[in-house]
């Protein structure tokens, strides 16, 4: 079992859902993702994943689209994405892991960038442009390390698929909630119930749920049917219109 | 083993997975289509008479007399119905959304030439249509938004990154990840994930098919070298496809080279130095991009050409040494597209001129005894702005700036 499985399995004995958030690293600035994160872990966030900004997100909707190409613009580089990442393991004592796109990996070579990330403390990796297929030199790396290559389910994905996704991930599965990119809203509805009914038959791990989850109210209706509730895009929202102290009473008022 | 959709190391599928069954599909009816001889008949039925296919071989006997070397010959894909060869792809993919049940299609357009053949398609089979444009491709392709807008599709601009083909491509998978189970996304070049490299190369091989025909036809023997444009690669790769058996035919890819190859300005992945091995937009190629791989601007006069990537199949060919790259510079296209207009009355694309620049650079080197074959993909009409600008026409400005005062006076 990675650490990280263990982290949260443990959490899981505590609480009833845990919470996820993300950020996009240098954006609006890396001063102001430092607080953002300060804000999170106060306020009783179980793990962050931190997106390293890349210019083409294609699984990411206008908000966090946007937060990605500002970063870029105003000259944000990786090297100075995993000196922040480390500075923050060092700091908060909550799993962090890295979102991002292939091609950052590629570039830096994925065995390099791995072991990079392993240096910093990071406990995994979400690669949304990665299916195992394709990604099989990732996966292995990642395992030896220890690390986890979290795979994604999707509400189109059979059970079969998902059994096969199970096998090249760890940590835990990143449920996507519904279709399209992340920033819009998601109806729990009964399709919903199948879907994560589907998720559970085909995998031990625990489940987290992302895309679309802004509210109490969705928490809430997460809270026994998956492990973890994924707050993305809303943060990166209320940062934007309110600064990086509003973060923290919202995450307060989740639970 | 070589993985399926993998040419040499370049390809792939890299695929979200919300998109894993939606490519499923789509791969079984491809192979279905490819093993059925009935549909590429019914292809070349709908191109026949919907199109002008076979599309002309034409001799360009005063610009070969001018060159005084190989005998020009220029593949009219021009004549295609829409205007250019992206029309082949477009009614291949229109039959296979036929097969698979779906009522709208999508798609990306740089120089608005796919745009509106997509639009023809799902007017003429009765889908719903949406076009995903870069900003800065609206601006200057805009006789084509009005085109497109006219046969019933929408238009979407799109704003972000660099406002370009690239931009337009990502927002079109933004869609498609949200409406697959109705909506086939038409991507328009030899590029993304597979099966799209493999079946854009498809239904653009009817061009080679013709091509290497029509010049034995005419010239009795094989041309010397054979000259198109590379955007995403899928003219080239129509009419390489005739002649890749043939090695005693050279192939040549002409990149754009924009400002020129020092000048950072240009969109030549494999015939500069700029370029490296990366992932992106679904697929593993030669990309413009960075030393932390964010992809670069990329710069050229032909909105068409203006994109970071190239096909998987194309890195592989250039690798392996079949396919020569070169680059044409802006004012190159210019001076080829006006010479070629003066002595032949043709217009090309200015996507197309950049072959006509490479081909009338090596022409005078070759002997009266060889022919050389220039692909045509597209026509120049779709220009007249841009064309007009860099001419600086008096006459035609005076027309635009006479019609824009008559627009705001109506409004008044
Ligand atoms: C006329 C014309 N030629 C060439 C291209 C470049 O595409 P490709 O390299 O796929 O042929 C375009 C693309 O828009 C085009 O419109």
């Amino acid at each position: 079992m990675t650490t990280l499985e263990e982290t949260l399995r443990e959490a899981l004995t505590r609480k009833k859902i845990l919470l996820m958030t993300h950020l996009v690293l240098g954006y609006p600035s890396f001063e102001v993702n430092r607080e953002v994160i300060r804000q999170m872990v106060k306020n009783g966030v179980d793990m962050i994943e931190m997106q390293i900004p890349f210019s083409e997100p294609v699984a990411d909707g206008p908000m966090i689209l946007k937060a990605n190409q500002e970063s870029i613009s105003r000259g944000v580089k990786l090297e100075q994405c995993l000196e922040f990442a480390a500075e923050i393991t060092a700091e908060f004592h909550i799993p962090f892991i890295f979102m991002t796109y292939y091609n950052i990996l590629y570039k830096y070579g994925i065995e390099a960038f791995i072991d990079r990330a392993y240096d910093i403390n990071i406990q995994g990796f979400i690669i949304p442009d990665l299916p195992p297929e394709e990604g099989k030199e990732y996966v292995e790396l990642a395992k030896s390390r220890n690390m986890a290559p979290i795979q994604i389910f999707a509400p189109t994905s059979t059970k079969e698929r998902m059994q096969l996704l199970a096998q090249n991930g760890a940590g835990f599965i990143y449920c996507v909630a519904r279709r399209g990119v992340t920033g819009k809203k998601t109806d729990f509805d009964q399709d919903f119930n199948e879907y994560i009914a589907r998720c559970r038959s085909a995998t031990n791990l625990p489940l987290a749920v992302g895309f679309g989850i802004r509210s109490k109210k969705d928490v809430d209706f997460l809270s026994g049917r998956a492990d973890i509730a994924v707050i993305g895009t809303e943060t990166i929202r209320l940062v934007d219109e309110k600064g990086a102290e509003a973060v923290g009473p919202f995450i307060a008022s989740l639970r | 083993m070589i993985k399926k959709g993998y040419y040499g190391h370049w390809g792939g599928a890299f695929i979200p997975e919300i998109l894993f069954e939606t490519f499923k599909e789509l791969n079984v009816y491809f192979e279905e289509a490819k093993n059925d001889p009935s549909f590429w008949e019914e292809y070349l039925q709908l191109m026949s008479s919907y199109s002008c296919r076979p599309t002309p071989l034409t001799y360009a006997g005063n610009v070969s007399k001018h060159f005084g070397g190989a005998h020009i010959y220029i593949k009219r894909e021009d004549l295609n119905h829409t205007g250019a060869h992206k029309a082949n792809n477009v009614m291949g993919q229109g039959l296979l959304v036929k097969r698979m049940g779906k009522k709208r299609v999508i798609a990306e357009t740089g120089a608005g030439q796919h745009g509106v053949a997509t639009a023809t398609m799902a007017a003429k089979f009765g889908f719903d249509c949406t076009i995903y444009m870069g900003e800065e491709d609206v601006q200057r392709q805009r006789p084509n938004v009005f085109w497109m807008e006219k046969m019933g599709a929408t238009v979407v601009p799109v704003t972000d990154g660099s406002k370009t083909l690239k931009d337009a491509i990502n927002e079109a998978f933004r869609d498609w990840v949200t409406n697959m189970d109705s909506t086939h996304y038409v991507l328009g070049t030899v590029c993304g994930p597979h099966p799209f490299p493999e079946m854009v190369a498809w239904f653009q091989s009817i061009i080679g098919i013709e091509a290497r025909e029509q010049i034995l036809k005419a010239f009795t023997k094989l041309p010397t070298r054979v000259y198109a444009c590379v955007g995403g690669g899928s003219n080239a790769m129509g009419i390489f496809q005739g002649f890749l058996q043939d090695e005693q035919v050279g192939l040549v890819g002409v990149e754009a080279g924009g400002k020129g190859l020092s000048s950072g300005e240009h969109a030549s992945r494999l015939a500069g130095s700029d370029a490296s091995p990366g992932v992106a937009q679904g697929y593993k190629t030669m990309f413009l991009q960075d030393s932390d791989g964010q992809m670069l601007d990329t710069h050229s006069v032909a909105a068409g050409l203006d994109y970071i990537g190239v096909s998987p199949i194309l890195s592989d060919l250039w690798e392996k040494g079949r396919v020569r790259f070169t680059a044409a510079t802006d004012i190159e296209v210019m001076e080829a597209l006006d010479l070629t207009m003066k002595k032949e009355g043709i217009i090309p694309a200015l996507e197309s001129a950049h072959g006509f620049v490479q081909a009338f650079k090596e022409a005078p080197d070759l002997g009266t005894e060889e022919a050389i074959v220039i692909n045509m993909s597209g026509r120049g009409d779709k220009d007249i702005f841009t064309i007009a600008n860099a001419y600086g026409d008096p006459s035609w400005k005076k027309f635009i700036i006479e019609r824009a005062e008559q627009y705001k006076n109506d409004k008044e």
